[in-house]
């Protein structure tokens, strides 16, 4: 609340500095330090260990981005945001870039901000009780359900109650923990979140083999990075940051053979790190800017790998987020 | 004195020496600051919101909110709007604190009372509640009493099952439904008619009282009259009020109205926290009242209880009432901590959900903070006008 209160102020007088007039780029540079909106504990996306540690896909995002402003991904400070005070921290300018599993929507897209390229494609799910003997979410009627406020979670529940014509108790929290906590004490029969997070949330669990995620997906839920209007050039920064790491991936370079991969002959190649062509100069960033990425965080396979994917607990397969030449939705547009 | 004025006409001089025309002039200069500040603050905002594309004005009011809240005293459906969802929260504030007002004054008076008796082992679980109660931070008591006490009850299919058709689970209380069949209405006006019977018999008999000495048993009257007269209408008309009994169906039970396990946490917590402060503010009012006073009531005959209720109380309450106005206040500020579990209320409900579905940051928290000063300005008023007739009346 205190820091929302800040917010507001910030709002109200300095404003001025955060929006248009000095670009977020210069902001970024001057401070030598990117700030991240990051989700406060989110299994694969965005959550920090004992020590502090950030780990995450999301995380990892905003590691790419200073990655190419600042040549150093570890030169970022993540602000854990809950899913209610998120937008508002990005509006009055506390945080740089939103990377926080954010469901891009057009209201949102109304209300001062745009989100940037999707980094996962995900579909809101429901974890039971296996002892329950629930086998499809068409069988919750009468359930009570913990839920997540101020998300899209909370309106597509109520949407998909409502069109299977179904009853239920709402039972909202304002972070993602005490939702997890309600469910696990057996204050509600079910929990519902985008599905990658379910299955996150299930490794929580005392004993997730009791749990079950059912099979419906409700909904679309593509994830992205959103950052302030205004600001083209920040805009472009943070899409082509995810592009790039695409782009990576597609052309087989990553963070173990970037080096080698600079000797390449194949153009693509050499425009994306930057041998060939001023890329990185039209973006007011280094050419290196995508070397940077890659050698440093990683190309979106190996990102994707290691925070959600079979290098995880979670397990997560690439489904709808394999490249669009290997059957997925992840396409990026032609670096040149 | 009158005199020396006429005597000795003081030299007007300058006006700038003039301390009330000075005091005027920086009364005048603050105001102006005062305003330009907030007129500042107010202009660069919305400049900077519009610049920024962020939404002003309240065109949000009207649209529709497409989310649920489980606790609805007032019809709420997905398809109300976001202004319906201000009052289901708003409702839903003052429920808790009316209920945790009228329960912390009877838990503080009570400890209050408790802590001066002069039964040791009474007074001493009095002290102990008062000083381990409100050196906890209120959050914490609120996530005890929900956590630890609510959640540990059983899944709606081992219920504990209280007599008279009451289901205890960790999804609440649920008691039967009352339905109001006809001539349910005769109950309720005789249910009227008792207690305005009730007060008229009281009036009747402080006032003959006062005359001839006489006492009059009200109590057992007002009893026979608020509870036997409906009862016996009741049964004249043939039970027109029956109950629906709630039965376990899937996962909840259907039928019955249900209490949930977040209002009584959040009304535990509150009462219990507020209840340590006014039990120390009751014991100080209590002590306040001289000693002699009391020894005057023994001598006079009154029992240890009378002298209480009839001598004692009444005058620490002129000492009482002023800070236990605080303290209400406290409490209806304090149930916005209601957000942490879970109970819709207007923080959670309008300054957390519509706020972020709206994105109409500024204006929504505009308008809480102003029902928030709105509620305590109304409470603290008619805990004044309570005061005045209580204060002591110099004669």
């Amino acid at each position: 609340m205190l820091k929302f209160a800040a917010g507001l102020l910030g709002l109200a007088f300095c404003a001025g500095a955060t929006f248009a007039q000095a670009g977020t780029l210069d902001t970024v540079k001057g401070r030598g330090q990117l700030i991240c909106g990051a989700n406060t504990a989110l299994a694969g996306f965005g959550i920090p260990d004992s020590s502090g540690n950030w780990t995450g896909l999301d995380v990892d995002f905003c590691r790419a981005v200073a990655a190419a402003v600042l040549g150093d991904p570890t030169k970022v400070k993540f602000i854990p945001l809950n899913a209610k005070d998120r937008f508002t921290a990005l509006q009055s300018g506390e945080v740089d870039v939103l990377s926080r599993n954010s469901t891009w929507t057009s209201s949102r897209d109304n209300q001062a901000m745009l989100f940037g390229p999707v980094n996962f494609y995900d579909g809101q799910g429901f974890m039971v009780r296996k002892k329950q003997n629930v086998s499809s979410a068409k069988e919750l009627d009468g359930a009570s359900i913990c839920v997540q406020q101020g998300t899209t979670t909370e309106l597509n529940l109520a949407d998909y109650f409502r069109t299977n014509k179904m009853k239920y108790d709402s039972v909202a929290f304002q972070d993602e923990d005490t939702v997890l906590k309600a469910y696990e004490s057996g204050r509600c029969d079910a929990l519902t979140t985008d599905s990658s997070g379910l299955y996150a949330e299930r490794l929580r669990l005392t004993a997730p083999d009791d749990h079950m995620v059912l099979p419906e997906i409700i909904s679309k839920e593509p994830l992205s990075p959103a950052v302030r209007q205004g600001d083209d050039q920040w805009f472009n920064i943070v899409r082509w940051t995810h592009y790039a790491m695409l782009t990576g991936e597609e052309l087989g370079v990553t963070s173990k053979n970037v080096d080698d991969m600079m000797k390449s002959e194949n153009p693509d190649i050499r425009r994306l790190l930057g041998v060939e062509g001023d890329q990185g100069k039209g973006f007011g960033l280094g050419n290196d800017w995508a070397y940077n990425i890659i050698k440093k965080v990683g190309n979106y396979g190996e990102v994707f790998d290691r925070n959600v994917g079979e290098g995880s607990p979670l397990k997560v397969k690439r489904g709808i987020n394999a490249l669009w030449n290997k059957g997925g939705l992840q396409y990026a547009p032609p670096i040149r | 004195m009158a005199n020396t004025s006429t005597l000795v006409k003081p030299d007007r001089g300058s006006i700038l020496n003039d301390p009330k025309a000075r005091s005027l002039f920086y009364q005048v200069v603050l105001a102006a600051v005062v305003i330009a500040v907030f007129y500042g603050a107010y202009s660069n905002t919305s400049r900077h919101m519009a610049d920024a594309h962020i939404p002003t004005g309240f065109s949000f009011w009207n649209a529709v909110a497409g989310f649920d809240i489980n606790q609805t005293l007032i019809p709420y459906t997905q398809l109300s709007t976001y202004g319906r969802a201000f009052w289901v929260g708003l409702v839903n504030t003052l429920l808790v604190a009316v209920l945790g007002i009228v329960l912390t004054t009877i838990i503080g008076f009570t400890v209050g009372v408790a802590r001066l008796s002069p039964n040791w082992i009474v007074a001493k679980v009095a002290m102990v509640y008062v000083e381990v109660i409100r050196n906890i931070p209120l959050l914490l008591q609120l996530l005890f009493w929900y956590n630890a006490v609510l959640k540990p009850l059983p899944a709606p299919k081992q219920s504990i099952q209280i007599p008279g058709g009451i289901f205890l689970n960790n999804r609440g209380i649920i008691v039967p439904d009352p339905q109001f069949g006809a001539g349910s209405g005769w109950v309720g006006l005789a249910l009227l008619f008792g207690i305005v019977a009730s007060f008229g018999f009281y009036g009747w008999a402080s006032v003959r009282q006062k005359k001839t000495g006489q006492q009059a048993p009200v109590l057992l009257v007002a009893a026979a009259l608020i509870i036997g007269l409906p009862l016996l209408v009741f049964f004249l008309l043939g039970s027109p009020i029956t109950f629906e009994a709630p039965v376990l169906k899937g996962f909840n039970f259907r039928g019955g109205r249900q209490i949930f396990p977040e209002l009584a946490a959040l009304l535990l917590g509150l009462s219990v926290y507020t209840a340590s402060f006014i039990a120390e503010i009751v014991r100080a009012g209590i002590q306040s009242v001289g000693r002699g006073q009391s020894e005057a009531a023994h001598a006079l005959g009154l029992n240890a209880r009378q002298t209480l209720r009839l001598v004692v109380i009444p005058q620490a309450m002129r000492v009482i009432i002023p800070p236990l106005t605080s303290q209400y206040l406290n409490l209806t500020k304090n149930s916005s901590l209601a957000v942490f579990i879970g109970y819709p209320d207007l923080v959670a409900v309008f300054a957390g959900t519509v706020l972020n579905q709206t994105g109409a940051a500024v204006q929504v928290m505009a308008i809480t903070m102003a029902v928030y000063l709105v509620i305590s300005l109304v409470t603290s008023f008619a805990m004044n006008l309570f005061n005045k007739r209580n204060a002591l009346v110099e004669r």
